[in-house]
């Protein structure tokens, strides 16, 4: 592993770069996807469209959304934004059925009893709904996290570099050492952004910890 | 004061679940609103605190429209308590007690404080304040819901089938509770309930409701259950009637014999010494019955496993109807009547007691209803 004592500099960047790629849309998403789940769970009408319609983003082929999306914005081709879009909308297909079956799954009396108690709207959301779908969300977010992770690589055929440059990189010298690096790199990525993301739900739930009925 | 003025609610696909109810809960009162399901009692409760909108007629707080105040202030002076408690699950007791004051911004440090009175006053202990629901058992969840309605000290309480779904003894417990706690704070109650004991055990005043909020009677308790109005009340408040109304009445000093009485470790011989046709009662060190025990029939000192149990014991003053128990229980017919520490006063046969049942007269129907049943007021003999 000389190759990867040389490059460590450089593969850290690409981590850097790789995490900036997936991570923001990370946040972007569940941001979007708040409150179109919210809508889908408040009215039933709409969870159908909602849900499929989102859901069918996911079926874009990276690909084809990489090289869409610049034309679309107007941006450069080499202009990260354009990942980060397209990834920001993936998240948001991932998220907003699970955000609106978190939400789904407040029992009815905390519900009402919320309201009964003078809870307007917003401030229930905020304090009462969204605490309790915590972990859901964060179960939903934690897949996004990954299918991130994994999708960003293939950034690299539009020229953004991130951890898929280096699988380009080995394939073009046909030189296994940076694709295996890229390889465990990536699962440690996923990884990172795993823990993180129960670290923080554990924080954010200690209730979900309280054991049963003591004397 | 709560006044319900020929309020409907008519539901979107036609059903009407309350028909131009008319009604008024007194102010430090409890109300009872009784009925089979689906005879609207939840949704009549639900429209004081607008859950629910009515369809037609209003709803005044005393001389306030419900439907002109602002909806979440209106709630927030209402305490609302349901079937399991509906506490927040990721809140720790004491911030689920804290809920109203924090909304009303009494601030974190007064909320908390008045959240820990509340806790003591429902009768937790302070260290589960920082427990979360889940670790409560479903008794101890129903009386911090009953503390989280207390906090901003509401005037008005609602409670929609609170002790439902808890166990007959944990019930009885509560309901107990419940009636201290109100007979110190006063509130104005609204309370909804299927189970007929409960509102003749709970309520100043009983409302039975049948099908789509029909207001089939209002009365006390005692009314209801001597003039129920037709046979469907009637039905619905069960049998035994006139057993159950002894509750309502007082017992007078009753002329009591004097029991002599052994105590534990007393031998055949004293027991027997002792025995009034063939029967002694057995009191321990304070003098609270234990039992009663038949002399002829024990061949050593007197034990806890000799006692004839089931006998029940009433207290002086209390209702006629644990009198007359005391005497059908006990098994020497005599009734077991103690005072107010439990130590023996003396005892009375059930003859006795209906001879006093017999002397009192029983509650007479109210003018409204005396016309509608087409009857004149009773006379009053000329002494």
């Amino acid at each position: 592993m000389t190759w990867l004592r040389d490059h460590f500099v450089d593969v850290l960047g690409l981590a850097g770069q790789h995490i900036y790629l997936a991570g923001v849309p990370l946040v972007l998403g569940l941001l979007i996807a708040l409150p179109l789940g919210w809508l889908a769970s408040r009215y039933k009408a709409l969870y159908p469209f909602l849900i499929i319609g989102t859901g069918l983003l996911y079926t874009i082929p990276s690909l084809a959304l990489f090289i869409m999306l610049p034309l679309l914005l107007g941006n450069g081709v080499l202009n990260p934004i354009n990942v980060l879009v397209a990834m920001t909308i993936y998240t948001v297909a991932l998220l907003v059925r699970t955000v609106a079956d978190g939400l789904g799954a407040v029992p009815d009396a905390v519900n009402q009893s919320a309201t009964a108690m003078g809870y307007k709207r917003l401030r229930r959301f905020m304090s009462v709904e969204l605490p309790l779908a915590v972990p859901v969300i964060s179960a939903g977010l934690r897949v996004a996290a990954v299918s991130n992770v994994s999708i960003v690589s293939v950034a690299t055929l539009i020229g953004v570099s991130q951890l898929g440059s280096l699988f380009t990189d080995g394939f073009s010298r046909a030189f296994l050492d940076p694709i295996i690096v890229g390889v465990v790199a990536c699962v440690l990525l996923a990884l990172l952004f795993d823990v993180a993301i129960l670290l923080v739900t554990r924080l954010a739930t200690p209730w979900q910890r309280a054991g049963s009925p003591t004397a | 004061m709560i006044r319900f003025d020929a309020v409907s609610k008519q539901f979107p696909d036609g059903t009407k679940a309350v028909d131009e109810l008319t009604l008024e809960a007194p102010t430090g009162k409890i109300t009872v609103l009784v009925g089979p399901s689906g005879c609207g009692k939840t949704t009549s409760l639900r429209m004081i605190n607008r859950m629910i909108t009515p369809t037609g007629g209003r709803i005044w707080i005393d001389d306030q429209d419900t439907a002109e105040m602002d909806e979440a202030e209106l709630r927030r002076g209402i305490g609302y308590v349901i079937q399991h408690a509906g506490l927040f699950p990721h809140r720790t007791i004491a911030a689920n007690i804290a809920t109203v004051p924090m909304l009303l911004g009494w601030g974190r440090r007064k909320s908390e404080a008045r959240a820990l009175e509340l806790l003591e006053r429902v009768g937790l202990p302070a260290n589960y304040a920082k427990r979360y629901p889940a670790q409560l058992s479903g008794g101890q969840q129903q009386r911090v819901g009953v503390a989280r309605a207390l906090a901003a000290d509401p005037p008005i309480m609602l409670m929609d089938e609170p002790f439902s779904a808890v166990d007959p003894v944990v019930r009885e417990q509560l309901q107990d509770e419940f009636l201290r706690l109100q007979s110190d704070l006063g509130k104005t109650i609204v309370f909804v309930t299927h189970d007929i004991e409960e509102a003749i055990k709970l309520g100043d005043q009983v409302a039975v409701l049948r099908g789509s909020g029909n207001l089939a009677q209002l009365s006390d308790p005692a009314q209801l259950l001597a003039h129920p109005v037709d046979d469907f009340v009637a039905d619905f408040v069960g049998k035994d009637r006139g057993y159950r109304a002894l509750s309502f009445q007082q017992s007078p000093q009753f002329p009591l014999s004097r029991e002599s009485s052994v105590p534990l470790g007393a031998t055949p011989a004293q027991a027997a010494a002792a025995a009034r046709d063939g029967w002694v009662l057995v009191l321990d060190a304070d003098r609270r019955p234990l039992g009663w025990i038949e002399p002829g029939r024990i061949t050593a000192p007197v034990r806890p496993e000799m006692l004839a149990r089931g006998g029940t014991v009433a207290t002086a003053g209390g209702p006629l109807r644990n009198a007359l128990d005391a005497a059908l229980s006990s098994p020497s017919r005599r009734g077991v009547i103690v005072d107010d520490q439990g130590a023996l006063l003396g005892t009375v046969r059930a003859y006795e007691v209906l001879a006093e049942i017999e002397e009192r007269a029983r509650p007479e129907l109210d003018e409204a209803d005396l016309e509608r049943a087409g009857l004149r007021p009773v006379e009053e003999t000329p002494g």
